[in-house]
């Protein structure tokens, strides 16, 4: 009998021992799967970075045929897509978080809530067709020949609306991003207006502040980290996004001054022509491109987890 | 005017634009879904689960795409998940507040939102140049490692919400910590961690960039793990931007499915989290 219970004993002993192992081994998966991301990366993109060194990054170039290649079209067209994004999507965001949190009766707070989550969980690819056969005839038509009679004319401003109205372009791609990453913008703002403690909240109206004034004076300075964390978020979303700018963005390598004009962003490169690329130093100069990404992104992803440390993240579960 | 008006007038004009961004944001969902579903249905037919993507020019369904994009998402969550569930499981239960915990979770969180090309392009490095050839194995990888980060996610917040109590009472009977998780916290975070699985399924089932350059894509039906196989997205990428009426109707139609399916499990996911006692029963 002893010899039996000694037995399940040492069972258990083991038991435990594999199960803790086996954990901590798929703990340390995790964080072996980015340092292995970074490391691959960056030797896939070794000859091309090697080959063109700095210059990669301040050349416009990118000609197959004679084999050069720089990454200032794609670096250009990431960071003003994204930049038009979040200038859409921060305000609309914001406004849409303030109506969950403040303005919305109970019983629709659930369903719209719902609705714009599930808005963040359409696929990008969905984004990318109906911006490209929905979106973008609707801008060719109407708005881009407004804008281009009406803005193109102003000083200064002007140049970023002047050209011919293709449709699809960088201003087109930025809208997709905007419609893209504004769930998840307001829902992290929504879930960090709602740490907000009510005395606080409490004590505006008390003193008389108006529902405006209680939003603008006390629930944005207290929630001030969390929605710069929640924009960041945002931004690392539109910044590495693939499949819907891929679409609607017209991959030309060209830096134009017209927001009007096709142009390229990082991932639609890497999309369009890594399985056309034929020769060691494209592929090599299509990775290096996946370096920039990931350096950019990685950079303002971990500041944006950073932000939002603090909070509860429980409250963040869906994001 | 008045102060008081002025204040009064700006607070209604301020609320105002909100609940216009909100409707903003309801109208692109509307618009998204309507446009699906108008151009999506009329290409809905028998054939389309029957028959394989056609040539240009001819009729023909997506049956060789969609038995690929559940193939290949199956594999990627049963490489996945047990990955996931057990990280999550270390940082929920053994090393809650180690440091390396909270290195892991902060690497995980930026797995979380980090763009799915790069994943691609990783696993293009690691698996498709050593094969030599893009395959179907190589795509399900690429879903693995984005599903990882959501299941490492949701298992530790459902296990956190285990009460300590349970824990506890089976510790008191002498079982190890092994025990404990899997006969007591398991069990009684069951469905959530479910939830999580399907968060994670809904979230790889739409992912096209990462399967460009890893499972490629087929014309014909293949059900060899090691070769390209055709799945929904890549399909969706190319019939879309084909100058052909016939695959740019079943590119529709392909999109049609995949949304619905996406959000129905979105759906189910929530409504299965909004059931659990302490879930998000705020909302």
């Amino acid at each position: 009998m002893a010899g039996v219970d000694a037995k399940r004993a040492a069972r258990q002993r083991s038991g435990e021992r594999y199960f803790h192992t086996a954990t901590l081994a798929a703990a340390l998966i995790v964080l072996a799967l980015l340092g292995g991301v970074a490391v691959s990366l960056v030797h896939g993109a070794w000859p091309a970075l090697s080959h063109f060194r700095l210059g990669f990054l301040t050349r416009e170039v990118w000609n197959p045929v004679t084999d050069q290649f720089g990454a200032l079209a794609p670096i250009y067209g990431t960071l003003m897509t994204s930049l038009l994004a979040m200038l859409l999507a921060v305000p609309i965001g914001f406004g849409v978080a303030v109506f969950l949190t403040e303005l919305c009766p109970g019983w629709l707070r659930r369903p719209v809530g719902t609705a714009i989550e599930l808005l963040a969980a359409v696929p990008s690819i969905i984004f990318g067709i109906w911006g490209l056969f929905v979106l973008a005839p609707i801008l060719q038509r109407h708005v881009q020949p407004w804008l281009i009679e009406h803005a193109g004319v102003l000083p200064g401003i002007g140049r970023l609306f002047q050209g011919p109205p293709f449709g699809i372009g960088v201003l087109t791609a930025g809208l997709v991003l905007a419609i893209m990453v504004l769930p998840f913008i307001a829902a992290v703002m929504r879930d960090v207006f709602e740490t907000v403690p009510d005395v606080l909240k409490e004590s505006g109206y008390a003193l008389g502040a108006t529902t405006w004034e209680v939003i603008w004076q006390v629930i944005v300075p207290y929630s001030r980290v969390g929605m710069v964390g929640g924009i960041m978020l945002g931004l690392g979303r539109a910044l590495g996004e693939t499949m819907a700018v891929t679409f609607v963005i017209g991959n030309a390598h060209r830096v134009s001054a017209s927001l009007l004009a096709p142009g390229t962003t990082i991932s639609a490169s890497i999309a369009n022509e890594f399985t056309e690329a034929v020769g060691d130093l494209y592929t090599s100069s299509l990775i290096a491109l996946g370096v920039l990404l990931f350096l950019i992104t990685f950079t303002v992803i971990a500041l944006a987890r950073f932000l939002l440390l603090r909070l509860d993240r429980r409250a963040l579960s869906n994001v | 005017m008045s102060r008081r008006r002025v204040r009064k007038v700006g607070n209604a004009v301020a609320l105002l634009l909100s609940a216009v961004a909100t409707l903003i944001g309801l109208a692109c969902l509307g618009a998204i879904l309507w446009t699906l579903i108008s151009r999506g249905v009329s290409g809905l037919s028998i054939a389309l689960f029957t028959q394989m993507t056609p040539p240009p020019g001819s009729q023909g369904g997506l049956l060789n795409a969609i038995y690929g994009s559940v193939v290949m998402t199956v594999v990627g969550i049963l490489i996945g998940a047990p990955v996931g569930i057990l990280a999550g499981t270390y940082l929920a239960e053994y090393g809650s507040a180690s440091r390396l915990s909270s290195i892991v979770r902060f690497v995980n969180d930026v797995l979380l939102s980090a763009p799915s090309i790069i994943v691609g392009l990783f696993v293009y490095e690691v698996l498709v140049l050593r094969m030599g050839h893009f395959s179907a194995i190589a795509g399900a990888v690429a879903l693995a490692i984005i599903a990882i980060p959501v299941t490492v996610r949701t298992t530790e917040d459902m296990l956190r919400l285990v009460p300590q109590g349970m824990k506890d009472a089976s510790t008191a009977l002498g079982a190890y910590p092994w025990r404990t998780i899997t006969s007591i916290a398991y069990p009684a975070a069951r469905s959530g961690i479910v939830t999580g699985l399907l968060l994670a399924v809904a979230r790889v089932s739409g992912e096209t960039a990462p399967l460009l350059f890893t499972a490629l894509n087929n014309q014909f039906w293949s059900k060899d793990l090691g070769a390209p196989m055709a799945n929904l997205p890549v399909v969706i990428f190319q019939f879309a931007l084909s100058p052909y009426k016939d695959w740019q109707q079943l590119a529709w139609s392909g999109a049609l499915l995949i949304t619905f399916a996406i959000l129905v499990l979105s759906v189910i996911a929530r409504l299965i989290v909004s059931a659990l006692p302490g879930g998000k029963a705020r909302r």
